[in-house]
């Protein structure tokens, strides 16, 4: 099909992690001269690819093959001296350096043994020209905004003479105009001939830079595709697993608006954080399971974090059980009854030095105060409950949670906030890594607590769970919420439709079709902002 | 000269670094406005040099190990040991100064790249593996001798008469050239060697530095290894300075030299400072104590209450100046 | 049952247990009339006693420290706080002493002189716990602040000088006995008691494990890591002006110089021997024990007539060494090790199939 022999190839690669098969047997070609754009959900292997590439992992099976040659990378830096250069997800730099430096860190240019920098200021204000940007490079990385210590990483990347770039997220914290500013060098660099691997969220920004794609879904290889042959309703169905007939496209603009009886306690308006999530209105009613429909990065934990008072929020106004006031801090949310189950369960979940007991009445503790404390027989009976009930694979509940597996960690913090009994309860991807039986479980109990007036925001990045538990759903993307869907169109397939059609920038109309206002109050406002 | 302003950021990032010029300054005037110009003669002014050298050369050392985002509490203990073994290597066993001297680096280098792997590799705290060498360093100190032993080796008594000579009777001598020396080399190393940017960037985010390709480990370790050897450095110019080897000596010094690191306007936090900063911090010191010995009356214990104030002082000013994040 | 359920913490304390009874088995075989009794006037005198003795004040710092290391902290101004506690009460009881006035004035009740020289110790406590929760420095160099500066206050209050008084009610803290036993050892148990009380009759053990364990994670679950920082800093003031005070009535005089002075490397070794995690899991009664062996060590040094100098050497080589043995990163190179040796053999017989 092509003459032109890739410049970068991953043939039949697999990596085995304990437990998960993270890779199995994907293929991946990067040609020179290509903007090749890398698709997947959340835990698809899109990183564990690129770290396979740029030789952070080292494969359990297959080749990598760079300029016709096997290679076995050991360590970024030997990548990167061979030519393939990467900027990471985050803004993988160091606040405290300057500008200039963060561009050389680690390769300053040495004259007559000391460091020459004057060339580096210079080279590193060259650097950012080409992205058009224009700041003082001696300035520390610090003071400038995210999106300009993208544009940083960014430049640092084109440093090299490389002939391979990979882009994982670039353009996560630019505005439309930075985006655009590095789109043109990265046509540019596409023109010189250097081939590029793009790895964004963002649907619109893939089909508007990339050749070629390559999705993966689940660790397997999907398929290699022109942009022109897969239109954005293929793709998602691709990237979710999804088969065709299952995907049709039902009007809802019949749905009649159905009031709801359950009483809204919890409202926001206008909520917005910068670099977040943009404004959006939200109502969380009693004993109603709130869905968050979106792909990775749409805004989703971004929406959760807001609503328990752990960011503060830009704008907007919210109430709160009749009050109006934003929630400060997740103490007060707590104090309301509310819980909130994180995505990322090492960092924001596991107390790691505290037992199984512990860790799952720690919640309701919190809520009974200091000196109501639970006696460790009651203690005990609790948590036996909920490893009973969640089937939390342990000999006992006094051995340390950082010896349980990933799974039954997540399910000790599932425990942890059910044992607290809260009112209003944020499951922010609670089913991850968990094995079927048990999320199964777990949706069970979601509808088994809402019967009981528990009022639930489910996130999840498995769509059909989201629709086999919600009662309402709210669609997100780009960190735009741009429908909220009820009743009979909750279903994979209007979501899907929905994320793939609205176009954040186009007019409502658009979205109108699939925009289903579902206001109990029967003030009729237009969830679609334009 | 010009190189360095180009390489260094904003003006903001240096009012630490003014600040602490400033006061020097108003230290300097008040003792010359209350003593005179006694206070402000050049004699005055280079027995501050003398005086603070062994502290100095610590401080350089400590310098780099907060830049790193380390600490390290064993300096003191190490003075007081390579002083003590100095002395009754040369006393009682008549050891030639200059192998005595080698002896003493390389136990420096030994001992810091020793915790600075034990920090690194097994992750122990880095308060607690110096806290552990600053026991173990003092122990020894005390099993070499208890008693304080006077050192009259010739090679290494006349390493005193070195000096440069200023008229009017001020001198620079061997030990405050050392010193001076250290400082230059310090300040070679912070803003253009290699090294001296890794130790910045791996304070400044570890993790980061580690994927842009800085080699960390061997970074962090060598940071140990040279404060230890400076430390040891310390020890013979504070041998040199008092002529005889204590094993309760400098007790507490380490406290000194975390405090001019910190007046000198470098950040706790790890990834910004200034070796530079750190020599006046050590001269404020000094004229902190010169001060209180021209008062006569006003009480030692007033140089610890005004250290711990400048700490705190200077502690608050990073704190207000680092939470300006722009945009 | 009590016993099953709190088996982890048993098993925390196991090691400890199991060094200082080593140490008194070595005494025993060792050295002769170690475990001499005998009661004077009615006190127990010999040298377990004296271990239990002079290690009171190092346990009641050390038991403070615990809790102040469980948050992730630590404490370096514990010394110079005990020289400020002392010499409050000294200056309380011969204000005059310091200008030359050598007779007593009116000699203030005894319950005074110990809740004075306490809520001076609380405030130095506070501030320490200000900068580190407030100011966010890094607790090392917070205490530091102190650690230099208290002295210089303690002094500033004794003027330099030694001051030496009599005031039999307040000497009991001391030198007193009660029930037979020195009254430091029964200060020791009664808070020993009082905090395990406090913490693990509450939820404020729990709280304090989990802020040093996770606190993003802890304030996610709503606790206030602020207020629980403050309080240990508090509270590890209260215990080093406690220490300060029996010291003080024990030697019946307030040394600014040299009252607690290494006190805090004392206390954070025992802290660390007593199987307290940096960030984490804490065991007072660990900490008990790890004071009694650093106290013991001293004791049986001492009393075998080895150079007393030596000790720091000792301390030093104990502490490094359960340090090293409670790094999970020392046993996975181990373990490591261990494995590659296994690897490479079956690599190397693997390799041999192939070709």
């Amino acid at each position: 099909m092509n003459i032109i022999t890739p410049v970068l190839q991953a043939r039949n690669i697999s990596k085995i992690f304990p437990g998960v098969i993270a890779l199995n047997e994907v293929n991946f070609n990067l040609l020179p001269g290509e903007i090749h754009g890398l698709m997947g959900e959340n835990g698809a292997g899109k990183s564990t690819l690129i770290k396979c590439l740029t030789g952070v992992y080292s494969p359990d099976e297959g080749d990598v093959i760079y300029c016709d040659n096997r290679v076995f990378f050991s360590s970024p830096l030997e990548s990167s001296k061979a030519g393939i250069s990467t900027v990471y997800q985050e803004v993988n730099l160091i606040p405290t350096l300057s500008v200039a430096e963060n561009i050389c860190a680690g390769r300053q240019p040495l004259k007559k043994g000391i460091i020459n920098w004057t060339f580096i200021n210079a080279h590193a204000k060259e650097l950012l020209a080409m992205l058009d940007v224009d700041i003082d490079v001696s300035a520390s990385l610090s003071e400038y905004s995210t999106a300009i210590q993208q544009m940083v990483a960014i430049a640092r990347g084109l440093d090299l003479e490389a002939r391979v770039l990979i882009l994982d997220e670039p353009t996560s914290s630019l505005d439309e105009e930075e985006a655009r500013k590095l789109f043109a060098v990265i046509r540019k660099l596409k023109n010189d001939g250097m081939g590029i691997i793009f790895i964004s969220h963002f649907l619109d920004q893939v089909y508007e830079i990339c050749d070629r794609l390559t999705v993966l879904r689940n660790g397997e290889y999907i398929g290699e595709y022109e942009i022109g042959e897969l239109s954005k309703h293929e793709l998602i169905i691709k990237m979710l697993g999804k088969d065709l007939a299952q995907f049709e496209y039902r009007s809802s603009k019949n749905t009649v608006n159905k009031k709801s009886d359950k009483k809204t306690f919890y409202r926001v308006k206008g909520l917005s954080k910068r670099n977040g999530v943009l404004p959006f209105d939200l109502d969380l009613r009693e004993g109603e399971v709130l869905g968050l429909g979106g792909l990775l990065g749409s805004g989703r934990t971004e929406i959760a974090r807001l609503l328990f008072g752990i960011d503060k929020p830009t704008t907007g106004n919210a109430s709160v059980w009749g009050l109006s006031g934003f929630i400060k801090n997740p103490k007060q949310a707590v104090d309301k009854s509310f819980g909130f189950c994180p995505e990322d369960r090492k960092v924001e979940g596991l107390i790691p030095d505290l037992t199984i007991r512990e860790n799952i009445i720690l919640a309701l503790q919190v809520k009974h105060g200091l000196f109501k404390y639970l006696s460790v027989k009651k203690q005990k009976e609790i948590a036996d409950m909920y490893i009973k009930l969640l089937k939390i694979k342990t000999p006992s509940s006094e051995v340390s949670v950082s010896k349980l597996s990933g799974g039954n960690q997540q399910k000790v913090i599932v425990a942890r906030w059910l044992a607290a009994n809260p009112k209003f309860l944020i499951l922010d991807e609670p089913t991850r890594g968990i094995d079927v039986g048990a999320k199964v479980e777990i949706q069970k109990m979601i509808l088994e607590f809402k019967d009981q007036g528990m009022s639930i925001l489910f996130i999840s990045s498995e769509l059909d769970e989201v629709v086999r538990c919600s009662d309402r759903i709210a669609v997100l993307r780009d960190r735009h919420k741009i429908a909220e869907l009820c009743g009979d169109d909750i279903s994979s397939s209007t979501i899907m439709y929905t994320i793939a059609n609205a176009n954040t920038n186009a007019s409502a109309n658009t979205n109108a079709n699939v925009s289903v206002n579902c206001n109990s109050g029967g003030q009729n406002e237009a969830e679609v902002e334009s | 000269m010009n190189l360095r302003l180009l390489q260094f950021k904003s003006l903001k990032s240096y009012i630490p670094l003014f600040s602490t010029i400033a006061v020097f300054f108003a230290i300097y005037a008040m003792g010359a406005v209350l003593y005179g110009l006694n206070f402000i003669s050049l004699r005055v002014f280079l027995n501050l040099f003398l005086d603070n050298a062994f502290v100095g050369v610590i401080a350089v050392g400590m310098t780099f190990v907060i830049i790193s985002g380390g600490i390290d509490l064993s300096v003191a203990s190490v003075v007081a040991f390579v002083c003590i073994l100095a002395a009754k290597l040369m006393e009682v066993y008549n050891m030639n100064p200059f192998i005595v001297m080698i002896i003493s680096l390389g136990f420096g280098a030994v001992l810091g790249t020793t915790m600075g792997s034990i920090i690194y590799f097994f992750k122990v705290p880095d308060f607690l593996v110096t806290l552990v060498g600053m026991f173990l360093c003092r122990g020894l100190a005390y099993m070499v001798d208890v008693r304080s032993i006077p050192i009259r080796n010739e090679t290494f008594v006349n390493l005193n008469t070195i000096a440069i000579r200023f008229p009017g009777g001020a001198r620079l001598p061997l030990v405050a050239i050392v010193f001076i020396v250290v400082w230059f080399m310090g300040i070679y190393l912070a803003h253009f060697t290699r090294f001296g940017r890794n130790i910045y960037a791996v304070g400044g985010d570890e993790k980061s530095a580690n994927l842009m390709g800085i080699p960390v480990a061997r970074t962090k370790i060598l940071v140990y290894t040279m404060s230890s050897t400076f430390a040891a450095l310390g020890g013979l110019l504070y041998a040199n300075y008092t002529l005889s080897g204590y094993a309760a000596a400098v007790l507490g010094l380490e406290l000194d030299a975390i405090a001019a690191v910190v007046i000198g306007g470098t950040l706790l936090t790890g990834g910004v400072g200034f070796v530079e900063g750190t020599m006046i911090g050590v001269l404020i010191l000094g004229l902190i104590q010169t001060l209180i010995s021209f008062q006569g009356t006003l009480s030692s214990w007033w140089t610890k209450i005004i250290i711990g104030l400048l700490i705190f002082w200077f502690i608050l000013l990073q704190r207000f100046l680092s939470r300006t994040p722009k945009k | 049952m009590k016993l099953k359920l709190n088996h982890e913490s048993y098993k925390q304390i196991i090691g400890p247990l199991a060094a200082f009874l080593l140490i008194l088995l070595f005494n025993y075989l060792f050295t002769p009339g170690f475990f001499d009794l005998e009661i004077k006037d009615g006190q127990l005198f010999g040298s377990i006693v004296d271990i239990f003795n002079r290690g009171a004040p190092v346990m009641i710092i050390a038991l403070g420290m615990t809790l102040v290391y469980a948050t992730g902290g630590i404490d370096l101004s514990v010394g110079s706080v005990m020289a400020i506690s002392g010499a409050v009460a000294a200056f309380m009881i011969r204000p005059g002493y310091i200008s030359g006035v050598l007779e007593y004035g009116t000699l203030p009740p005894v319950w005074q002189v110990i809740l004075i020289p306490l809520i001076v110790a609380a405030i130095a406590g506070l501030w320490n716990g200000v900068l580190v929760t407030y100011l966010k420095i890094q607790p090392i160099i917070a205490t530091l602040i102190l650690m230099v500066a208290g002295r210089g206050i303690a002094q500033l209050i004794t003027k330099g000088n030694i001051i030496i008084f009599r005031h039999e009610n307040f000497e009991v803290l001391g030198s007193g006995n009660f029930l037979g036993l020195p009254v430091p050892v029964v200060m020791v148990i009664v808070i020993a008691l009082l905090m395990h009380f406090l913490t693990r009759k509450t939820a404020l053990g729990l709280f304090i494990e989990a802020v040093g364990s996770n606190p993003t994670a802890s304030y996610f679950i709503g606790i206030n890591s602020r207020r629980i920082k403050l309080l240990v800093y508090v509270f590890c003031g209260i215990c080093a002006g406690f220490a300060g005070l029996i010291i003080t009535a024990d030697i019946k005089g307030a040394d600014a110089n040299n009252c607690g002075l290494w006190f805090e490397l004392d206390a954070i070794a025992a802290v660390i021997i007593g199987g307290t995690v940096w960030g984490g899991r804490y065991t007072l009664a660990g900490t008990l024990l790890g004071a009694l062996i650093i106290q013991s060590i001293t004791t049986t040094i001492l009393s075998r007539g080895i150079a007393p100098e030596q000790i720091l050497v000792y301390k030093a080589i104990v502490v490094l060494s359960v340090t090293l043995i409670q790094s999970g990163n020392m046993r996975k190179m181990i373990v490591q090790l261990f494995n590659s040796k296994k690897k490479r053999v079956s690599s190397i017989a693997n390799s041999g199939v192939v070709k």
